[in-house]
């Protein structure tokens, strides 16, 4: 009698085992942060975005998977939240206010103004990979508009003039870090 | 003799240069050895004046603004450190006639303390709310704040005191108490300020609420928008459990309350209070089915209390100095205080908060002094990006929500955004549509589709395509989104829209006008 023929299953690759060592990190840290919380999907992507700078899609299995959640449920909550980038962004990212309190002070001039500037639209990474421009719907700022946020501080009174300013200023503080 | 010297740390105040400001002080005060100590106080509100330096002086608090890095060195010459004169001095700080003539109940600490230290904050009445609320049973403390005519500060106005009795009178293990700080109609900064500079204030609030309903856990939801916020609630927290406000043992009361920061993900529709409790569940922020209310299944299916960083903020001093105290200020149903946010193109903007009763107009040129490009006011946005426009017909309108309503707008947060006569209300009204489609969360039909028609009805309308047929679709557009939306977003989004048609129909009809006139 032939012995029977050992069909090969291959076996089932582990989640996140092809993601880049920096990405792998990034989640695997986060997740072991938040795990304890309740609802701690937003905390892990907050994680994953401080570290790397975006969400990259390829990490959504991986997230998914330590967190017990399918990836739909993973991916539906990335793509749902307009903080959380899919796309990986310039070197700066340029926060616009486009809501109404900075409409009135000239938002829109200072929105037209930006674009040709740099070069692109909203949520567009100039070809250099140096900025990242993105719209946002109130700073808080709405006494002293046009507002803008980069790097994590905030601009008031942003006239096309002062915006050309910063950038020249962000180009030194990219530079010096 | 070391001066005490106050510079903001107010994110306004820090956008308008306050860091240059302060550093550009200590190393004027080390050149000229004259010992300084530099306070980072939050702001007062007075965002014109920002950024606005204060000289603790033997008469009391001098202030100077708004100070540029270029001012420094001539302060320092005029002899500043002993609030002596200069072009940019305003005087005692309290007499400034625009913060002189407020009823700051709840933002009574603003500006004045050092909003990272606990000892300043108690010793500016601090935690006298919570030492009142320790001794009182749960009823009690729910009844004040029911007598107290506390309503709703975050737009809809729900009496505080009502929706607490259902939490505390529905059955659970679990209890949450939720802030929705998620401050994201354009127009409104009161809660930032108050987050910023007076942050243990919404902490003691949070601990009156867990006390009064028994809960034992708590959330703050802070949009991520807001870093300076987040940093300054993250160092509050801690400084709260480590001396022993916050935790196991809550002031002494050997009851546990343990409260949490959570970050939004720039989603406005989580301000909407289910889809809150949804994104604090980790899932995509979509508005829930009411009933069951969140008083009664909320957060994880626990009653829940949800209430907005103002209203939050206001219990300590409705417990500290008792029901009448507050409900004395206001008028009709609405009692208290409002904090009063002017924005857009404003002369003086920032906080304004008075008792209610006041008319749009005093406030609008006593406190904001009309536009900041010296044209005429031609609308104003009350209410955020939901709230109605309104012409100058409708200014003398008092501050109160039933009045408001009555009047076809609605107060909400209390932001009023300025335009000056160069608006183009045809493009507001587009722009309201498109915010709609934009941050709908997708759920209700009218809503999510009806917002990105709306904007192509409305470029069809300014097109001058068969306007009347447009405009007949328009209102029929907005009145089902009224009444086929869940939720405020798509059921108030016709406000803004309809207000500009109907008090500015002009705008939409101008490239027909120019046309005529053989442009």
């Amino acid at each position: 009698m032939n012995e029977r023929r050992r069909i090969s299953i291959p076996i089932r690759v582990e989640p996140g085992s092809d993601l880049p060592q920096l990405e792998r990190t990034a989640v695997l840290e986060a997740v072991q942060a938040n795990r304890q919380l309740k609802g701690a999907l937003l905390p892990v992507l907050h994680a994953v975005q401080d570290h790397l700078g975006w969400v990259p899609p390829r990490t959504v299995p991986l997230i998914a998977f330590e967190l017990n959640l399918s990836r739909a449920e993973v991916h539906g909550v990335l793509s749902f939240y307009h903080f959380f980038r899919q796309t990986k962004p310039g070197r700066q990212v340029i926060y616009l206010c486009r809501a109404e309190a900075c409409q009135a002070v000239g938002a829109a001039a200072l929105e037209a103004h930006a674009k040709r500037q740099l070069g692109i639209d909203f949520h567009g990474t100039s070809s250099d990979g140096r900025y990242t421009l993105e719209p946002v719907y109130c700073l808080g700022n709405c006494a002293c508009g046009p507002s803008l946020l980069i790097d994590k501080e905030l601009h008031a009174c942003v006239t096309p003039a002062r915006f050309d300013e910063l950038l020249a200023l962000a180009v030194v503080s990219a530079e010096k870090s | 003799m070391t001066t005490t010297v106050y510079v903001p740390r107010d994110a306004t105040a820090l956008a308008l240069g306050a860091e240059a400001v302060a550093r550009a002080i200590m190393a004027e005060a080390g050149r000229r050895a004259s010992p300084v100590r530099i306070v980072r106080n939050g702001s007062r509100g007075a965002f014109w004046l920002e950024p606005m330096v204060e000289v603790q002086t033997a008469q009391g608090r001098v202030a100077f603004g708004p100070v540029r890095v270029g001012d420094v060195a001539s302060l320092f010459a005029a002899g500043f450190l002993e609030g002596k004169p200069h072009r940019l001095c305003l005087g005692p700080v309290t007499q400034i006639p625009y913060l002189k003539n407020q009823q700051r109940l709840t933002c009574g600490r603003l500006g004045v303390i050092d909003p990272l230290s606990l000892d300043d904050f108690r010793a500016h009445g601090g935690y006298a709310g919570l030492q009142a609320a320790v001794s009182m049973t749960p009823a009690a403390i729910v009844q004040v704040v029911t007598d107290s005519g506390l309503r709703g500060r975050g737009g809809a106005a729900f009496p505080t005191g009502i929706k607490w009795r259902t939490v505390l009178d529905t059955p659970g293990e679990q209890k949450y108490i939720v802030c929705n700080a998620d401050e994201g109609d354009s127009g409104t900064f009161s809660d930032r300020l108050l987050m910023e500079g007076d942050p243990f204030c919404l902490i003691e609030g949070m601990s009156i609420a867990a006390l009064a309903v028994g809960a034992t856990r708590g959330f703050i939801y802070l949009r991520c928008e807001y870093p300076h916020a987040h940093a300054a609630l993250a160092s509050a927290i801690a400084t709260a459990y480590a001396q022993g406000f916050l935790g196991a043992d809550v002031a002494g009361s050997g009851r546990v309350f343990d409260l949490e920061l959570r970050l939004g993900a720039g989603a406005y529709i989580c301000g909407e209070e289910t889809s809150m409790l949804e994104s604090l569940e980790g899932r995509r922020g979509q508005v829930r089915f009411k009933p069951p209310l969140p008083a009664i299944k909320g957060l994880f299916g626990c009653p829940t209390v949800v209430n907005n960083v103002i209203t939050l903020a206001s219990v300590p001093i409705v417990l500290q100095r008792g029901a009448a105290y507050y409900r004395d200020f206001g008028m009709g149903r609405s009692r208290g205080s409002l904090p009063v946010q002017l924005a857009g193109n404003v002369l003086r903007g920032g906080l304004v908060e008075v008792a209610f009763g006041v008319s749009l107009r005093e406030l609008l040129y006593d406190y904001g002094g009309g536009t900041r490009s010296g044209r005429p006011v031609r609308a104003v946005q009350v209410g955020g990006p939901l709230g109605a426009y309104w012409p100058q017909s409708r200014f003398d309108t008092l501050l109160d929500y039933e009045v408001f309503a009555q009047a076809g707008g609605m107060l909400g947060h209390g932001g009023i955004v300025v335009f000056d006569d160069t608006v183009d209300m045809a493009a507001q009204a587009r722009y309201a549509m498109e915010f709609c489609a934009l941050e709908s969360c997708g759920k209700c039909t009218p809503c999510r589709i009806g917002s990105t028609r709306g904007v192509e009805v409305i470029d069809r309308l300014c097109a001058g395509d068969h306007p009347e047929q447009q405009q007949a679709i328009l209102r029929d557009l907005c009145n089902t989104l009224t009444h086929g939306s869940l939720c405020a977003l798509g059921g108030l989004t016709p406000f803004p829209v309809l207000s500009a048609l109907d008090h500015f129909p002009g705008d939409f009809t101008k490239p027909m006008a120019a046309a005529a006139a053989g442009r």
